[in-house]
This record gives structure tokens, C-alpha cells and sequence, in this order.
């Protein structure tokens, strides 16, 4: 891989709350342009304490998150977040929802939704446009919430366990979805979650986050690098013997 | 028999039952007509005195609307300010939670007392009443937003205000409307009671002025115009919900 800055970078990430003692400690995270790279880690290991430090929600004890270089610690609205709940405003109808960021931002919402249009039509949404989100099937809803975050407008991506909440086959047609857009977007991506088989899945990258030992505070314990070179972008990598090893090792260091 | 029309008509047969069997223990003079007036007297009764009826009925319309009013805006005003500043929350929490034990029919002699026979007790007495209601459904409404909700708007740039107008202010418009229907119920109620103890017009005071001349019969017409008022007042509320809150119907729908 060729030495270009990363999008985004944790160095030394170090967090916790109020006085006590650090959740995670010294995390150090490398999403590089246009990579999707996923965290691991077992429930209560401070996944979603890292993901609203890396969006500059909380401020971290020690550390900071570069941005492209540029120290961006603490900063919300540089980077982009999507979360297991859909969050779309129950009052506001598909693509008025999906063109929040641009109405925040102060964009008529004539033009707003002009932008939003062929980006719905891309992510199959446009017969949804006017339809209010509970209308929607939790596949379709959490594809508006993508629409929505790709118009925040930042290269850079964060999901919090976007899929958990959906049902087993929309969960896995939405993961090749997901992928693919992202790719052909030219998103770089850094996704939660705790199920290795979704990491495989998606990932050009896991990082694999544990204590080291009990009592300690969490951090990267090891990284896995899925071999994709075998097949071609648009099959079905999870039924390969590629897939089984990068999940096997990702397990192994979960255990 | 479809559900439907089960639904209306399981009503409508008992209220059909329930006024012919009063019918029948006046007219067989088991209960002395004076005391109890059959059904078809009220209705004479209310025909006969329409005119002077319709006047007092104005006067006890205008005040419950004033007082609603302004009870709806002083009960938003304060839920505002308790939502901005927890001090403020925490200081009125207990205040209102008491104010509610106290019964109109225990204030408004006072009222009357140092507002005189006008409309301002009436009117005083009925926004005491329809504020608390109004403004605990929307503080618990501002309330019950989704903190993810309100990152996630942070990380979209959304100001105070603009967190205010499109995550918080939906949030509270259905509490608003339950807390608006018991308001508008007490508001009637309120109106009557505070006439009872003084005043002008209105209906209230055309129930006492009957009630001295034993007429018994233009009581209960005088009672049926309060309910029917109260009725009228909350159909109002529920068209104006349905105008104001259009993906509530679609919600309804789904389930």
C-alpha cells in the first residue's frame, strides 16, 4: 500500500469517563482514502466511547484524531456518523430527511432536495420520497440514513452497528450494498460492530479491540487483513475459504 | 356483524336504551317530575329558552377560549424556559406536581373575591387550570427526545434553535394535543364553576338562576349545552391535531 496521508487517524486515543479510570487506553486507528476498515470487539469494550470521540462529540483524556492531517479532536461535523437507529425524523418525510444536512447548512429546500433526488433513485428510494419514514421497511429506512450521511458532505464515514437492527436477510443484502456504494463513492469508512462475520464481510481491514488482560483497559489487541485478491469485487466473498480464515482469526483474537 | 359497525352501534343502542328507560320512570311517575324531568322535557326546555341559552353560552365560550389560549401560550412559555434551564425544571418540577391536587372549585371563590363579577376571575381561574396540564405534556414531550438524536444533529451543525424547531418541538406536538384535550375539557368545566359564584352571564349563572326557580328541566337542558360544548371543544382539538401532525395518520395506518 502506497504511503498516502489517511483519511482518518487516531493516535494514542486514550478515553473515560469523568474520573475514573480509562475505558480505552492508547488506541491508535488508520483508515486510509477510500478504505473500509471495521472494529471488532465484544459488547462493553467501549466501541461507541470511541466512535463519539472519533466524531469529536467528547473530548478524549489523551490523544487526538487527525482528519487528513489536520487535528480535528473534539470537533463534531467533520465526520460523518450513521447508528444502529435509523434516527430519521418521524415528521419529515424521506427526502426531506435525507436532505437535513444541506436545509441545516441553510440550502432552499428546492435545490436541497434537487441534490437529494438522484441519490435516492440511486439507493432505490425514489418512490419513497414523499412518504413519511414510518412508512418504510427497516431495509429502506436505514438506506435513507445513508442518503442523509452522504450529504453531510465529508469524505469520511463512521457507522455504529448500522445493520444490527434488521432482519438476517436484509442485513446481509444490505452489507454487499453498503460496500459497493461506499467504494464506488469513494467513501472511507470506519464501521463498529461486534459480529465477525459483518466485519469479513465488508472490511479491506479489522482491527480487533480487547483488554489484554483482565482488569485493563481496552485497546487494539490485533489486526486482520481479509485476503479479497482471489475474487472480484462483486461476488460473494462470505462463501469463500478466505472469508473462514479471516473470520477464524478474528475470532481467535476475540476470545 | 363487522367490527365497525359493531363499534358505533354497540354505543348507540345503549345510549338509546338507557334514555328510554328514563323516559319511562317519568312518565310512570315512579321519580316526581320536579325532581327528575323526562327526557323529551329537557329537550321542550332547551327549544323553549334557545335564545336566552345560545346568549349565555356565548359569554362561557368566550371565556373558556380566552383562558385556553392563553393558558396553551403561558404553558408553552414555561416549558420552554424549564427545557433551556434545568434550575428551572428543578425548581417548578414539585410546584406543578401540587398546584394539579388543588381543585378549582377551592380557588375560584377567591378569585371572585379580588377580581370581582367580570370576566377576568373566570378567566384567571380557567388559565391556572389549562396551564399545568399544557405545560408538563411539552416539557416531557422536549423531554423524550432521543439523545443520539441530538448528536447526530450536532454532527450535522444544527444550532439550539434549529435543534429545537426540527427535533424537539415535533416531539412534543403529540403530548401537546393529549395535554390540549384535558385542558379544553377543564377549560368548560372551569367556565361553569367560576360563573356558579358570581357573575353576569353565562352558563353558569343561567344554572343558578333555574336552579332558584326549581325549574329542573332547564337545568339539565343547561347541563346538556356544558357537554355538548365540551364535546365540540374536542373535536376542534382533534381536527387541528390531524392538520398539524399529517404523518401521525400515516403512523396510525401502519399499525
Amino acid at each position: 500500500m502506497q504511503a498516502t496521508q489517511p483519511a482518518l487517524e487516531a493516535c494514542g486515543l486514550t478515553l473515560a469517563w469523568d474520573e475514573g479510570d480509562p475505558v480505552v487506553e492508547g488506541v491508535d486507528i488508520v483508515v486510509r482514502p477510500g478504505e473500509t476498515v471495521c472494529l471488532v470487539g465484544k459488547s462493553g469494550m467501549g466501541k461507541t466511547t470511541l466512535l463519539h470521540a472519533l466524531a469529536g462529540l467528547t473530548m478524549p483524556r489523551a490523544g487526538s484524531v487527525l482528519l487528513h492531517g489536520k487535528d480535528v479532536t473534539g470537533q463534531p461535523g467533520r465526520i460523518s456518523y450513521m447508528l444502529q437507529k435509523d434516527l430519521l425524523l418521524p415528521n419529515l418525510t424521506v427526502i426531506d430527511n435525507a436532505c437535513l444536512p444541506l436545509t441545516l447548512a441553510g440550502t432552499p429546500k428546492r435545490e436541497a432536495r434537487e441534490k437529494a433526488q438522484p441519490l435516492l433513485e440511486r439507493f432505490g428510494l425514489s418512490e419513497a420520497a414523499d412518504k413519511w419514514p414510518s412508512q418504510l421497511s427497516g431495509g429502506m429506512r436505514q438506506r435513507a440514513a445513508f442518503a442523509r450521511t452522504c450529504l453531510m458532505g465529508n469524505d469520511v464515514v463512521m457507522l455504529d452497528e448500522p445493520f444490527s437492527a434488521l432482519d438476517a436477510i436484509t442485513r446481509v443484502d444490505l452489507r454487499t450494498w453498503f460496500r459497493t456504494e461506499a467504494q464506488a463513492m469513494g467513501l472511507s469508512v470506519l464501521m463498529i460492530t461486534h459480529d465477525a462475520d459483518e466485519a469479513c464481510t465488508m472490511a479491506d481491514r479489522i482491527y480487533v479491540l480487547g483488554r489484554p488482560a483482565e482488569g485493563m483497559p481496552a485497546g487494539i489487541i490485533g489486526e486482520v487483513v481479509p485476503d479479497r485478491s482471489a475474487i472480484a469485487p462483486a461476488d460473494d466473498f462470505s462463501c469463500t475459504q478466505e472469508f473462514l480464515d479471516a473470520k477464524s482469526r478474528v475470532l481467535d483474537l476475540l476470545k | 356483524m363487522r367490527l365497525s359497525v359493531k363499534k358505533w352501534l354497540a354505543p348507540a343502542v345503549a345510549i338509546i336504551a338507557l334514555l328510554v328507560v328514563w323516559e319511562l320512570v317519568c312518565r310512570m311517575e315512579i321519580v316526581p317530575a320536579y325532581m327528575l324531568p323526562a327526557p323529551t322535557q329537557v329537550v321542550v326546555a332547551l327549544v323553549d329558552d334557545a335564545p336566552l341559552i345560545w346568549e349565555h353560552t356565548q359569554t362561557t365560550l368566550i371565556e373558556a377560549l380566552v383562558g385556553l389560549v392563553i393558558g396553551c401560550a403561558l404553558g408553552f412559555v414555561l416549558a420552554v424556559l424549564m427545557d433551556c434551564f434545568e434550575t428551572l425544571y428543578l425548581a417548578f418540577q414539585p410546584i406543578i406536581t401540587v398546584s394539579q391536587t388543588i381543585p378549582a372549585i377551592a380557588i375560584a371563590p377567591l378569585l371572585v373575591l379580588w377580581f370581582g363579577y367580570g370576566l377576568l376571575p373566570k378567566i384567571v381561574l380557567i388559565v391556572l387550570i389549562t396551564f399545568f396540564p399544557i405545560a408538563v405534556s411539552l416539557v416531557s414531550g422536549f423531554r423524550s427526545v432521543d439523545p443520539d438524536q441530538i448528536d447526530l444533529m450536532r454532527t450535522m451543525h444544527a444550532s439550539e434553535w434549529q435543534i429545537f424547531r426540527y427535533v424537539k418541538l415535533p416531539a412534543a406536538a403529540e403530548p401537546f394535543f393529549a395535554g390540549l384535550k384535558i385542558s379544553a375539557t377543564y377549560a368548560i368545566v372551569g367556565a361553569v364553576i367560576a360563573e356558579w359564584l358570581g357573575g353576569f352571564s353565562g352558563l353558569g349563572v343561567y344554572m343558578t338562576r333555574v336552579r332558584k326557580s326549581f325549574s329542573y328541566d332547564k337545568m339539565f337542558a343547561s347541563i346538556l349545552v356544558i357537554s355538548a360544548l365540551s364535546l365540540a371543544l374536542l373535536w376542534l382539538v382533534n381536527v387541528l391535531e390531524r392538520v398539524c401532525l399529517p404523518w401521525k395518520r400515516a403512523e396510525r395506518k401502519g399499525k
